[in-house]
């Protein structure tokens, strides 16, 4: 065998074996995934069906009220919140973030890596000890149990990331594009919506992404400050599926895919902006 | 005049571009932490309203100090941390490593790598538990059908495989940021240095260790203070897989808190402790932002 070949080999062969690596890494996930397209009865079986004998739909027709088995699990509103309030916080919190990061990144100022810190610090709090004062907060406000109440919690869950993100992304860009905009007569302003804004366009959309996911994702609030289908999301409900000692396997798969799905399509869509996001914020200073 | 006007706008306009994201902050973190804090100061259950206005001064705190299960779960979260982070990073960079020297399909492989990094902390903690259930997770079953085992193992039942079983789904989560992160330094770091150290006979730990290193450093410390943001996530996981049980041996400090507060309606003493595990969470974001911010430096950062 000649050397080329010999490296080709050994390139295929390392490619193979670190695929198989990623693979076996994502198993557990995929169990997940292949068990909302089975019956339960399968599920439950003993000795163990390793081979699918046949897959279905039955599962999520079943969480969504569909057909004539039905769960009593309104996995319809639970979406319906999941997204309106995802939707809603992602948008403020990225409103709130360029402003922030554009203002980290542009100008210089008195107490700033303080005042960055003491962002992140905020974020730092654990879910569940800010839990304990929202609830009684948002008991005498009287916005728990509603959309509005969990928006503003993630609004302020979101805003110190996204500004680290946008940060980051604004510094990519040269100063002296906007410059010569604002030579050419063109106020600050518009010099950051026509050039910096495009140009930071993609990364936007990653630290969105990113806000969305947290929201999304989020339990340790939300388990906390919803009640009842007018605010529980979907991880909230997740947990309906528990009940005191049985649990259904097959509809609580099915019932993640619809979490993972959305999530996924997401992320891939802006991979690239986030890895890049992530790592540029931090290195360069 | 000018320059007068132009100075006066520059600083002002940093504050104006802040003050909504230090308005949500204040409003929904500031403030809510402020009350906390003075709830931990009295004996407040939710169960009698009106204790909230007796002051006890730091009775709680006091109290918390000879709460044998308080303590407990303080150190089993420090070690369950120390553990899962030190198998994260470890097998982060592992695989990153490993991706690096691939020299084609790298973007395919972390496309797939990025898989767990999207599932919810909730939805993780239920996979693990269906995994490791002893009737009909996978695991149990395959160790059967292989025939390696002849009886169910215990997984989340023993408390020794309930914290084993929470640690590796801890770390199948949060194990492809490290990765990712890393491979990210990795990629940025130029070859030249790597080619002369071997043309000057170094083996490849020296070369790994005064090369790629130092120069992924600053990446690790990335990963740690992005990681130490989250760390309570492990809530939701625990929450689900064992709800703290059994016995509570594998009751974490937030898991705790949240049965003192709200199953227990002990207010008081559960924001106590909530402020315990939220100056932890602080220090530990310090520590490490200020190793980053070091690192930059010695990296030449614009700083």
């Amino acid at each position: 065998m000649s050397r080329a070949v010999r490296q080709r080999v050994q390139a295929v062969a390392l490619w193979i074996a670190t695929f198989l690596l990623m693979v076996i890494m994502c198993i557990p996930g995929l169990w997940v995934v292949l068990s909302a397209f089975r019956p339960n009865r399968e599920i439950l079986a003993r000795p163990p069906v390793w081979v699918p004998e046949r897959l279905t739909f039955n599962n999520f027709a079943k969480i969504f009220g569909l057909g004539d088995a039905q769960v009593a699990i309104p996995v319809g509103s639970y979406f319906m919140n999941s997204v309106v309030i995802a939707l809603t916080s992602t948008f403020v919190a990225l409103v709130i973030g360029m402003a922030g990061g554009y203002a980290f990144a542009r100008f210089r100022f008195r107490f700033k890596n303080s005042l960055f810190l003491s962002l992140m610090l905020f974020r730092t709090v654990p879910g569940i000890a800010l839990s304990l004062p929202l609830f009684m907060l948002w008991s005498r406000l009287g916005i728990i149990d509603t959309q509005m109440g969990l928006i503003i919690v993630y609004i302020a869950l979101n805003v110190p990331f996204t500004i680290w993100l946008i940060d980051g992304f604004f510094r990519q860009i040269p100063m002296s594009l906007s410059e010569a905009a604002q030579v050419d007569g063109c106020t600050r302003w518009q010099a950051f919506w026509k050039i910096e804004f495009p140009l930071a366009k993609g990364g936007i959309a990653a630290a969105g992404v990113f806000a969305f996911l947290t929201s999304w994702n989020e339990y340790a609030l939300a388990a906390q400050l919803t009640r009842s289908t007018d605010s529980k999301t979907l991880p909230v409900g997740l947990m309906d599926f528990t009940a005191q000692f049985t649990i259904d396997w097959a509809g609580m798969s099915a019932m993640a895919v619809i979490i993972i799905v959305p999530a996924l399509i997401l992320t891939f869509l802006v991979q690239k902006h986030l890895i890049r996001g992530l790592t540029f914020g931090g290195v360069k200073g | 005049m000018f320059r007068a006007i132009r100075t006066r706008q520059t600083t002002l306009a940093p504050l104006v571009l802040l003050l909504p994201a230090f308005t949500v902050m204040l409003f929904v973190v500031a403030m809510p932490l402020a009350f906390s804090f003075y709830t931990s100061l009295t004996p407040y259950r939710l169960t009698r309203p009106e204790s909230i206005e007796i002051y006890i001064g730091a009775r709680n705190y006091i109290r918390l100090w000879d709460n044998a299960a308080f303590w407990a779960a303080f150190w089993r979260t420090i070690l369950f941390l120390a553990i899962a982070l030190n198998v994260e990073l470890l097998l982060g960079l592992g695989i990153a490593l490993l991706i690096n020297k691939l020299t084609w399909g790298q973007r395919t492989l972390r496309t797939i790598m990025m898989f767990p990094m999207m599932f919810s902390p909730i939805l993780v903690g239920f996979q693990f538990k269906f995994i490791f259930n002893d009737n009909i997770g996978i695991v149990n079953n395959a160790l059967q059908s292989l025939g390696l085992i002849d009886r169910a193992i215990p997984w989340l039942v023993d408390a020794q495989l309930a914290m084993f079983s929470i640690i590796v789904a801890e770390v199948w989560m949060s194990t492809s940021i490290f990765a990712i992160l890393l491979l990210a330094g990795l990629l940025a770091m130029p070859r030249d240095p790597i080619e002369a150290a071997r043309v000057d006979g170094c083996n490849s730990w020296q070369v790994f260790r005064h090369i790629p290193l130092p120069f992924l450093m600053p990446f690790i410390f990335i990963a740690m203070t992005i990681r130490s943001l989250d760390v309570a996530r492990a809530y939701d996981i625990v929450h689900v897989m064992t709800g703290g049980g059994p016995a509570g041996r594998t009751e974490l400090l937030w898991t705790l808190i949240a049965r003192v507060g709200y199953n227990n309606a002990r207010m008081g003493e559960a924001n106590a402790m909530a402020y315990v595990s939220t100056l932890l969470s602080i220090a530990f974001t310090v520590f490490f932002f200020r190793k980053l911010m070091a690192a930059r430096r010695y990296m030449g950062g614009a700083e």
